[in-house]
């Protein structure tokens, strides 16, 4: 394994994070409204008459946050789950968790009225976010049934069976439902960023915190984990104590960030391939250098979701599909050629 | 209640999945009236009931709770499952179909069994759609009256509206519970937005030639709306209405301010048919409210 020193890392970690800090403060500045500047900033206006105030704390600065903050814990979620089942092709949805909160926010939109749950947020964060633990313990339950610490073999077969299985109960749902409920349902799992103020970000905040703190003690054991679990051992890893944090932590950003914004696809695993193409794959690099890229990568695409066909809404994660796709082959073809 | 959210909802499918044709394409031209009619649509089935042809009615669709008569007939799926199998077991010689049932009217067309499609359309369809019926089915003269009650019904409900100023409302259909995410509104096409300008309203989102569309938090705030219709909430109960209806409190538009927020939970509304004038009355009674004090 090729790791680069941390010299080279710190200022592209950086420059990352930055660009995804200015891309959030920028992003609520575009936007299919014209807004005059000195009144979203005006300290004389009464912020309940201030339309142009509104607009801007209201509608889009919440957006661009819960974008930066979806973004960048996806693509750090994928950057483990990689590494976790040392596997390329993993996603933060590969272990059905994003299926199980998924059905959750299915039979929250259909059956709304059975779950009367007093949050601060939309029944329909909690129920994808109860659904994506359900998802987790299932898992975890299966691949470590009849080992001592994780099987990877096991979890990736458990995760791809969960998510079969899960999609198989999302569907039965839907076709419970009528058709505004099948509507909504559908749109949910196109991606929405459009959180309608601060509350779904700040739910979600304090589990992201949890799983990023959890990342950064996973760096180190992660870069050992990707030579292969017994290397790691005998380099003084617990691998087995590793694998369960990054499962869980991996497990809680994924539902964390699915409750916020939907299912949205291809930042948790274009992102991390990308930033690895630039950096190299010390996890201590590629960790925060992906959460500034996948941050700024999904501001961006709302954006534009919002913008392209106003005052009808792109829903994101096609958004995300059509660009990162294309771009990621991109990158991959000209590497290949270089190398 | 759950079936009364399916009514309400299935209806609203079709008031949605709207096109502007009426009564359309015929396969085959019958002889005489038919005897033995299978409808498809709940809106088709009211207006049967209520032309006379109730008796000539055997199958109805999953979706169908009006009038009570109606409910007694055998069932024959929906829009998206019609069981081909029970409606040629019903023995029908006329089948009403959804226009986009393209699959149901390729498998008619290989018995004998003429069909007919339809699709809703705007508020001038459904007499249209009544007269047409009572053309096929032989009830010329009930379905002339039921149509001409409807249309001075409507004038009233217009001649009340005329000369008010409009107020400007968002017609809701649906938004997750518990927040103001997700809301799916009325665009300016369809039988419902025609029913608000109707009943004295101005929809705040006319200028988007769609039926139904999923509004943002920002457009929200720009359009502004004075007046709020939501549409939904079959079966609620009253506390469940309260807090649904609390969840707009937050919003900072004109509507909240002066709490002009309004959810109807009644199933009739979203439906195209005979009992439209009392859909337009409900409305123009919502738009022209007074504002409860706050």
């Amino acid at each position: 394994m090729r790791t680069h020193p941390l010299k080279r890392g710190v200022p592209l970690v950086t420059i990352s994070l930055l660009t995804a800090v200015l891309a959030m403060v920028a992003a609520p500045f575009v936007g299919p409204t014209p807004l005059s500047m000195r009144d979203v900033f005006s300290a004389t206006q009464p912020f309940a008459d201030n339309m142009d105030a509104q607009i801007f704390f209201l509608a889009r600065l919440p957006r661009a946050l819960a974008a930066g903050l979806v973004g960048g814990t996806l693509a750090t979620a994928g950057v483990v789950f990689q590494a976790l089942l040392r596997n390329p092709l993993a996603t933060p949805y590969t272990l059905g968790i994003s299926a199980g909160a998924s059905l959750g926010a299915m039979v929250a939109i259909t059956f709304g009225a059975a779950i009367p749950l007093g949050l601060p947020f939309g029944g329909v964060t909690g129920a994808s976010l109860a659904g994506a633990g359900l998802a987790v313990l299932v898992v975890y339950a299966l691949a470590s049934a009849r080992h001592s610490g994780l099987s990877t073999t096991v979890l990736l077969l458990a995760g791809v069976t969960m998510n079969a299985f899960f999609s198989a109960l999302i569907l039965f749902v839907q076709y419970l439902s009528d058709f505004t409920e099948t509507f909504r349902a559908l749109r949910w799992l196109m991606g929405d960023l459009d959180v309608a103020g601060y509350q779904p970000i700040l739910a979600a905040l304090p589990l992201v915190v949890l799983a990023l703190l959890a990342f950064s003690w996973l760096a180190r054991p992660l870069n050992l984990m990707t030579l292969g679990a017994n290397a790691a051992a005998t380099r003084g890893v617990d691998v087995v104590r590793s694998q369960r944090v990054a499962f869980f932590a991996g497990s809680l950003a994924t539902g964390a960030a699915v409750s916020v914004g939907g299912p949205i696809g291809f930042v948790g695993i274009i992102v991390p391939h990308l930033v690895r193409l630039v950096v190299g794959a010390d996890h201590r690099v590629v960790l925060p250098a992906s959460f500034g890229v996948g941050a700024t990568f999904l501001v961006a695409c709302d954006v534009l979701a919002r913008t392209v066909m106003s005052p009808l809404e792109l829903p994101v994660g096609i958004i995300t599909a059509l660009i990162g796709g294309p771009f990621f082959l991109y990158m991959l073809i000209s590497r290949t050629r270089a190398i | 209640m759950r079936s009364a959210r399916c009514t309400v909802l299935g209806a609203l499918v079709l008031v949605l999945g709207a096109g502007c044709a009426v009564l359309g394409a015929q396969s085959k031209t019958p002889a005489s009236a038919p005897a033995r009619i299978v409808s498809l649509i709940p809106a088709v089935t009211e207006m049967l009931f209520a032309i006379g042809a109730g008796p000539q009615v055997v199958g109805v669709s999953s979706f169908d709770t009006y009038p009570a008569e109606a409910t007694t007939r055998p069932k024959v799926g929906g829009l998206f499952d019609p069981n081909f199998e029970r409606i040629l077991s019903l023995r029908p010689d006329l089948v009403i179909t959804y226009g986009s049932q393209d699959e149901l009217v390729q498998q008619l067309k290989g018995t004998n069994i003429p069909s007919s499609t339809y699709r809703h359309g705007g508020l001038g369809d459904i007499t249209a759609t009544i007269r047409a019926l009572g053309q096929r089915t032989d009830h010329i003269t009930e379905a002339e009256t039921l149509a001409q009650t409807i249309e001075t019904g409507l004038a009233d409900v217009r001649q009340r509206a005329a000369g008010t100023p409009k107020p400007r409302t968002l017609l809701v259909f649906g938004r997750e519970d518990g927040s103001l995410r997700g809301l799916f509104v009325s665009g300016g096409v369809g039988f419902l937005h025609d029913l608000l300008v109707l009943a004295g309203g101005e929809n705040v989102m006319a200028d988007v030639p769609r039926e139904g569309l999923q509004l943002s938090h920002e457009q929200l705030l720009v359009r502004a709306p004075d007046v709020v219709i939501e549409l939904r909430g079959d079966g609620w109960p009253a506390d469940r209405r309260a807090r649904e209806r609390a969840v707009w409190n937050d919003a900072r538009i004109p509507a909240s301010r002066s709490g002009r927020i309004h959810i109807l939970n009644d199933s009739s509304l979203v439906i195209p048919g005979p009992r439209v004038v009392h859909a337009a009355r409900t409305i123009a009674d919502v738009v022209f409210l007074q504002a409860p004090p706050r």
